[in-house]
């Protein structure tokens, strides 16, 4: 890390609707022309992260600071911040054309007004919108995604050199989400410029993020790459907001050379070594369908955790397969369900059907161990 | 687009509404041009009662005090029945609730209780009646109107929008001179238009309120009517229907929007 201080900064940042905690302890930076979101349900706080920043909201009195680019903006207003923002629902001005939504910000910021015009026509051009075509249209004459890409036309034409994004892709069609994740990820590169992106996806978050902070319950519950995240998730909320998750739960029995043994309801495993783990503590575990596999119960590889069950189900996906097993789980029965990769069922199919009896099993290793246990 | 065809009954159902709201109108503006002096039968036209306008100073007069009346209460009751309805709709504050229900008792009291009450109140303060107690009048029953129709627009509003105006770099003032005023606009222009016309129209709150020497149109015409009646009434109220229909046309072009480049091509 060099001198330069973070592009976006919040330290110790709460805030307070009366009686409701919207954020608590929010910590985070942004570095420069980095692809940052923060990803999470709705009501855990992100948008009101992002309205913070934006100076839509002031943090409570000592509730932490709020830093761009060092300088701390607790009590600056919006048009002081020098951001631009694209909105979930676009909040494009209905009575100004396109032309003028997009020329709009560069005449408040007292851009020369012969230099407009051809700004403009560059920025519907990055987005690529005919300018000949759009340029006189009211808002109203436009698609959900040409309405979409004026929004982004008209905070790109500022060139900030921080753009934040609440769920813009929130309303438009599946086929046209993808096109525009990956012509953002792009602007992002090519731009040089700091995206914050909130949303509630996490397919989104993984595929575009360079880093993300994943909210719950006003809370950051964990910040890192999307590897990070998706491979080793902290707590149970992460664990089964990104992805699937299987959990395994039990108490601490003994240390090994390698980790612990634990005794699990449904049987025992072994987990590798964390500092939240003393003998006798609970013991809980995130294992990743895909880390798991299915074995007859008599041909477990040697080394690894197995639990038994019976196959439920078998789910064709496509690319993969996932078989549904129940194992034991105290008095009751939970479900596991294992990814297998597809190998052509036609030509060569799993032998697993419904009633097979099966343990699932994997190495101590492919797993993460939770710290709310 | 698509066209979807009418069934009959229905064409011929509002064909029968416009009828039965227009044609008064329409007999109005034809026996404006009746020879006839008395009345309801037509005897040749004649474009006499539009000349013998000139010569009725109580008629011009009369025109002259509701134009004054209409266009300063319309311009008070506007200002400050938007500025409430902004109030109302984007602050929080003790006794709102009370205060938007408060709004509704002008407009559902009767106009008689309206008035005498405005007469003890003004003979009480010792305010002297004329043209200024009836545009004071004219702005308390007013301010309601113009508040309900601004207050139905801007609850239908996007808050976002100001809020990218500020983060686009629009102060409080500019953003709400560029977007939350022109937003606003048609809301703001019919409740003006509102309040213009209950003003223009009003007869018995200004009748309890009007002093000697301030007459306004709807007076003049009443005392005229009990006196002598003449055509030249139909003749004025044309005039006044024409002027309206232009006013209601002007408002609908204003405010659309203009092209980036205007000045080069």
């Amino acid at each position: 890390m060099s001198d330069i201080p973070p592009v976006v900064e919040f330290t110790g940042v709460h805030k307070t609707f009366g009686a409701y905690r919207a954020v608590v302890d929010i910590n985070f930076q942004v570095q420069k022309g980095e692809f940052f979101s923060i990803l999470g349900p709705s009501g855990c706080g992100k948008t009101t992260t992002l309205r913070l920043l934006a100076g839509f909201e002031e943090p409570d009195d000592n509730g932490g600071t709020v830093r761009i680019a060092g300088e701390v903006v607790n009590k600056k207003r919006p048009y002081e911040r020098n951001l631009a923002m694209v909105f979930q629902n676009y909040a494009l001005f209905p009575h100004l054309s396109v032309e003028r939504n997009i020329a709009f910000g560069l005449e408040m910021r007292k851009v020369p007004s012969a230099e407009i015009p051809p700004r403009v026509k560059k920025a519907m051009e990055m987005v690529r919108l005919d300018p000949g075509q759009f340029a006189r249209r009211m808002p109203a004459q436009l698609s959900g995604g040409q309405r979409q890409r004026v929004a982004l036309a008209r905070a790109l034409v500022l060139e900030p050199t921080i753009l934040l994004l609440d769920e813009p892709l929130g309303a438009i069609d599946l086929k046209l989400r993808k096109e525009m994740q990956l012509e953002l990820k792009q602007l992002n590169k090519q731009l040089g410029t700091t995206f914050v992106y909130v949303t509630h996806d996490q397919e989104e978050a993984l595929t575009m993020s360079d880093r993300i902070a994943v909210m719950d319950n006003a809370r950051v519950a964990q910040l890192g790459t999307p590897a990070e995240i998706y491979e080793c998730p902290r707590t149970r909320f992460v664990a089964k907001f990104i992805g699937e998750s299987n959990f395994f739960e039990g108490v601490a029995q003994s240390q090994g050379p390698d980790g612990w043994r634990v005794d699990g309801s449904g049987g025992r495993f072994e987990v590798p070594a964390h500092p939240s783990i003393t003998q006798g503590s609970k013991v809980a575990i995130a294992v990743r369908p895909e880390w798991l596999d299915v074995a007859p119960p008599d041909a477990v590889p040697p080394g690894e955790n197995a639990i038994r069950g019976t196959v439920t189900d078998v789910i064709y996906l496509g690319e993969t397969l996932h078989v549904l097993v129940a194992v034991a789980d105290g008095e009751g029965e939970r479900r596991v369900t294992v990814a297998v990769r597809n190998e052509g069922q036609l030509s060569r199919p799993i032998r697993w059907s419904k009633g097979d009896a099966a343990v699932v099993c994997w190495k101590p290793a492919d797993c993460q161990v939770l710290e709310d246990a | 687009m698509h066209s979807l065809k009418l069934p009959r009954w229905l064409v011929a159902f509002v064909a029968l509404v416009y009828a039965f709201l227009h044609i008064p109108l329409l007999v109005l503006v034809v026996f404006s041009f009746n020879a006839s002096k008395y009345g309801v039968e037509w005897t040749g036209f004649t474009t006499h009662w539009y000349a013998r306008l000139w010569e009725r100073q109580d008629i011009i007069d009369g025109l002259k005090a509701s134009v004054v009346v209409g266009v300063s209460s319309t311009l008070i009751s506007t200002l400050l029945g938007t500025l409430m309805a902004l109030a109302i709709a984007r602050h929080e504050f003790r006794g709102r609730r009370l205060m938007e229900a408060f709004l509704y008792i002008p407009i559902v009291t009767p106009e008689i209780v309206v008035g005498i009450s405005l007469l003890i109140l003004f003979v009480l303060l010792n305010f002297p009646l004329g043209l200024v107690s009836i545009v004071i009048a004219h702005v308390a029953f007013n301010i309601s109107f113009v508040v309900v129709v601004v207050l139905a627009r801007l609850q239908g509003m996007d808050r976002n929008l100001e809020e990218a105006a500020m983060i686009l770099g629009a102060d409080e003032f500019t953003t709400f001179r560029r977007i939350t005023v022109p937003l606003l606009w048609p809301g703001i222009l019919s409740g003006a238009m509102l309040a213009f016309t209950m003003s223009f129209d009003d007869y018995v709150i200004t009748s309890f309120v009007t002093g000697t020497g301030s007459s306004t149109l709807p007076i003049v015409v009443y005392t005229m009517v009990r006196k002598n009646i003449e055509p030249s009434i139909n003749a004025i109220s044309t005039i006044i229907l024409i002027i309206t229909t232009i006013l209601i046309f002007a408002a609908d072009r204003l405010g659309r929007d203009k092209p980036l480049v205007h000045s080069a091509d």
